[in-house]
């Protein structure tokens, strides 16, 4: 993928301005009537999966208690890792967005939920709500194109530290918490020296460090020492039982939704954008952008609950704030939408797209086209014409 | 109306309360970092809303019809109910369609032993939360409640000659002091206002009163005899400005007894309680941004910021809605807002902070609230 305006194939050169702005009064239309619906049904259905994720992590933790006996390990863990998962995208990050705010239960709302992440949901609500969906997939200004530590578009400038950069993924994927904390921390900023430590800083890091010990306190030694109460015969044993069992929850919750995030805007086939292709954007623009900026996990029901229906990130990405459970419903329109104006919507199986979009963080760790076809773009996204403003690069980089 | 009110608060003794807090802090402290984001009550609430701890909350036992378009709930308060004084109101939060709304009702329950109490509601047109409690609630379910509140309630050593003037609901809060309270009062007068006989809440339980002699009902059938007129008090009633007097209505109702009471130099003996805000001036309107939430809104003149912030998504605090719980108070940081009951402005500058009620309040120009 390459900023849009210098594809080859730009998938929305074809379209009017006429085109452009049906499109933004078709999706206000939808949302206005999608809004309008939301009732009772909706407010059980989120209460309903919160009972069912608090039962699911007590249990666990409960299970890992006797984690000294292999198959409560197992069971335990397994279980946490799917409550961890669960809380964190379709409770946690739904919630953040707001979708649940039009209830008025302040249990359930933006302003005062907390998630079981090290990123303080406060400052993880800026860079993600404020910074990434507003301006999603600009080169420059959507940190979330490579985090900062990665190069995922031809345009963001190449240097010899990106060669790492599969394997600064890996270790991303490993530790992804730590890693959005860091990033709406914008750590790499400060360490860069492009940002000053001031006082807001100061505070945000203690922020974060209070949340870190938080978190590694639960996990990593109230839980295991219950298990050592509960075993006081094999007191280090269990402690050591419950702690790798705590320890491989986290790192399972970290790949899965480190790969199910990496799905939503790398896999080929999505476009960006650059910073002055914003400049005036209409709603309809800001709509378009959406459209081809995301890509979708095609699957089941228990795809969709797993991924926090973040398989759904194109209808989120144009709906942010709607309550989750009804993207799939709108799916079929917009999809419809995607046709009547002949525009690409990118999906795919998860095993496919996260595939894909490991195969371009590789491809990009080398300068573009640097040895022949290994690491050229695919036919329809290559790049002919001259690299973009120097100003959008720096930034991006 | 201020809300300042004594309340029937139940008192731990500071010996057991000394042994047993520090055990019961530390307790939860641990819980607490087990259970990290979230509180140990986040848990509790799944197995027990109503537990002590939680925020107070109550069950719904059982709904009854008292009128065609009114009904008395019966809620078992949760575990941290303080109790109330008869005529006082309760805010109640229900949920309305996956909507959480809070209305304040007057507590009409007598003496239990039961420890539960009721409110009564009376449906009206386009009214969202009080159709939902008459037609369509159904016993079992969790509401949120708040303290009782409200000065509108009888003194301890009750005056020796009462006179009550309701109309329509406003029987409400004068039903629960006659319940618990009547056999304390010598002389009681009520003069109720409703459209028909059937159509007056809890009529067979004023007329028995009226008919075993503890008091004396006029009751006013307007849609035949018309509204009542205060000039016709001198017939009805006619030592009415002798009276200790408590009235709860219409606005319309209450203006006009206000000034009949002013003009006989009686207002000090004329307690009032009142329901909807009095429209007279509207504001200008202008850019609402709600500080905390980040959003901004243009709204009109005549539109309260409370309902400004709601259309939003901004959690709005709320209660009442017409202006005398206090329960919708939040911050102005600056700007200027329009009382819409009386025309007043009121304006703060960054730092001041002024409280200001958002239900009968609009914008008079861009004006910041800290939520």
């Amino acid at each position: 993928m390459t900023v849009i305006q210098r594809r080859t194939d730009n998938p929305v050169a074809h379209l009017t301005e006429a085109d452009i702005e049906a499109i933004g009064l078709e999706l206000d239309a939808l949302r206005e009537e999608v809004f309008a619906s939301l009732g009772e049904a909706d407010a059980a259905y989120i209460r309903r999966v919160i009972k069912a994720q608090r039962v699911l992590e007590l249990s666990s933790r409960g299970v890992l208690l006797f984690s000294l006996f292999p198959p409560a390990w197992l069971l335990g863990t397994a279980g946490l890792a799917v409550a961890k998962i669960l809380e964190n995208m379709e409770i946690g990050h739904n919630i953040l967005h707001g979708q649940w705010d039009w209830m008025r239960d302040p249990a359930i709302h933006s302003t005062t939920w907390e998630w079981d992440n090290v990123a303080p949901a406060e400052m993880w609500k800026h860079s993600h709500n404020e910074i990434h969906h507003r301006f999603t997939n600009v080169v420059g200004r959507d940190n979330d194109l490579g985090y900062g530590i990665m190069r995922v578009d031809e345009d963001q400038r190449w240097s010899p530290a990106t060669l790492g950069q599969p394997l600064y993924n890996f270790i991303n994927m490993c530790v992804f918490e730590y890693g959005i904390a860091a990033y709406d921390l914008e750590l790499g900023k400060y360490y860069k020296g492009k940002k000053k430590v001031d006082a807001e800083f100061k505070r945000d890091l203690r922020m974060v460090l209070g949340k870190i010990g938080r978190q590694v306190r639960k996990d990593y030694l109230l839980n295991p020492a219950a298990a050592a109460l509960v075993n006081p015969f094999s007191a280090v044993p269990a402690f050591l039982a419950t702690l790798t069992a705590n320890m491989v929850a986290n790192l399972a919750r970290n790949v899965w939704t480190h790969s199910v995030i990496m799905c939503g805007h790398f896999p080929e086939g999505v476009a960006t954008f650059s910073k002055t292709s914003i400049e005036g954007e209409t709603r309809g623009d800001w709509y378009v952008r959406q459209m081809v900026g995301a890509a979708n996990i095609s699957g089941g029901a228990a795809i969709h609950m797993m991924t926090g229906n973040l398989s759904f990130q194109i209808e989120h990405h144009l709906y942010p704030d709607m309550p989750s459970r009804r993207y799939r419903d709108i799916s079929p329109r917009i999809q419809d939408l995607f046709e009547r104006y002949d525009l690409p919507y990118v999906t795919g199986p998860l095993p496919k797209q996260v595939a894909s979009a490991w195969r371009k963080v590789i491809r990009l760790a080398l300068p573009n086209n640097a040895f022949g076809r290994f690491n050229r773009a695919p036919a329809w996204s290559r790049d002919p014409l001259p690299p973009a403003e120097p100003a959008t690069e720096s930034e991006a980089a | 109306m201020s809300t300042t009110a004594t309340r029937a608060t139940s008192t731990r003794s500071t010996a057991t309360r000394s042994t047993v807090t520090p055990v019961r802090d530390g307790i939860w402290r641990v819980l607490s970092a087990v259970t990290t984001p979230l509180v140990p009550s986040d848990y509790l609430d799944l197995l027990a809303p109503l537990h002590s701890g939680a925020a107070l909350r109550g069950r719904i036992q059982a709904i009854s019809a008292e009128t065609a378009d009114a009904a008395t709930v019966l809620i078992r308060p949760g575990r941290g109910w303080q109790g109330h004084l008869p005529g006082q109101y309760i805010r109640i939060g229900i949920d309305v369609d996956g909507v959480r709304l809070w209305r304040a009702y007057s507590l009409t329950s007598g003496p239990r032993s039961d420890g539960l109490v009721s409110v009564t509601v009376k449906a009206i047109p386009e009214g969202k939360v009080s159709n939902h409690i008459v037609r369509r609630a159904r016993p079992g379910t969790v509401i949120q409640l708040d303290q009782a509140t409200g000065d509108f309630h009888l003194p301890g050593a009750p005056p020796p000659r009462i006179l009550f003037v309701t109309a329509g609901s406003g029987i409400t809060p004068v039903m629960g002091m006659l319940r618990h309270r009547l056999t304390e009062l010598a002389d009681v007068v009520v003069l109720h206002s409703a459209p028909t006989s059937d159509a007056v809440i809890f009529g067979t339980e004023l007329r028995d009163m009226a008919t075993a002699r503890r008091l004396r009902l006029i009751e006013r059938h307007t849609d035949v005899e018309g509204m009542l007129d205060p000039g016709e008090l001198d017939t009805l009633v006619p030592d009415w400005a002798q009276r200790e007097t408590w009235a709860c209505g219409p606005t319309r109702m209450l203006d006009a007894l206000q000034e009949r009471w002013e003009r006989a130099g009686a207002e000090d003996r004329l307690h009032t309680e009142r329901f909807r805000p009095h429209v007279l001036v509207t504001g200008e309107g202008g850019t609402v941004s709600f500080t905390r939430s980040g959003t901004v809104v243009e709204a009109g003149g005549a539109t309260p910021l409370l309902d400004a912030g709601e259309a939003a998504g901004v959690l709005m605090p709320s209660g009442c809605r017409m202006g005398i719980c206090m329960g919708c108070v939040i911050p102005l940081e600056s700007g200027a807002v329009r009382d819409l009951r009386s025309g007043n402005l009121t304006t703060a500058v960054p730092g001041d902070g002024v409280k200001v009620q958002t239900c009968i309040n609009a914008a008079a120009g861009p004006c910041e609230l800290t939520i």
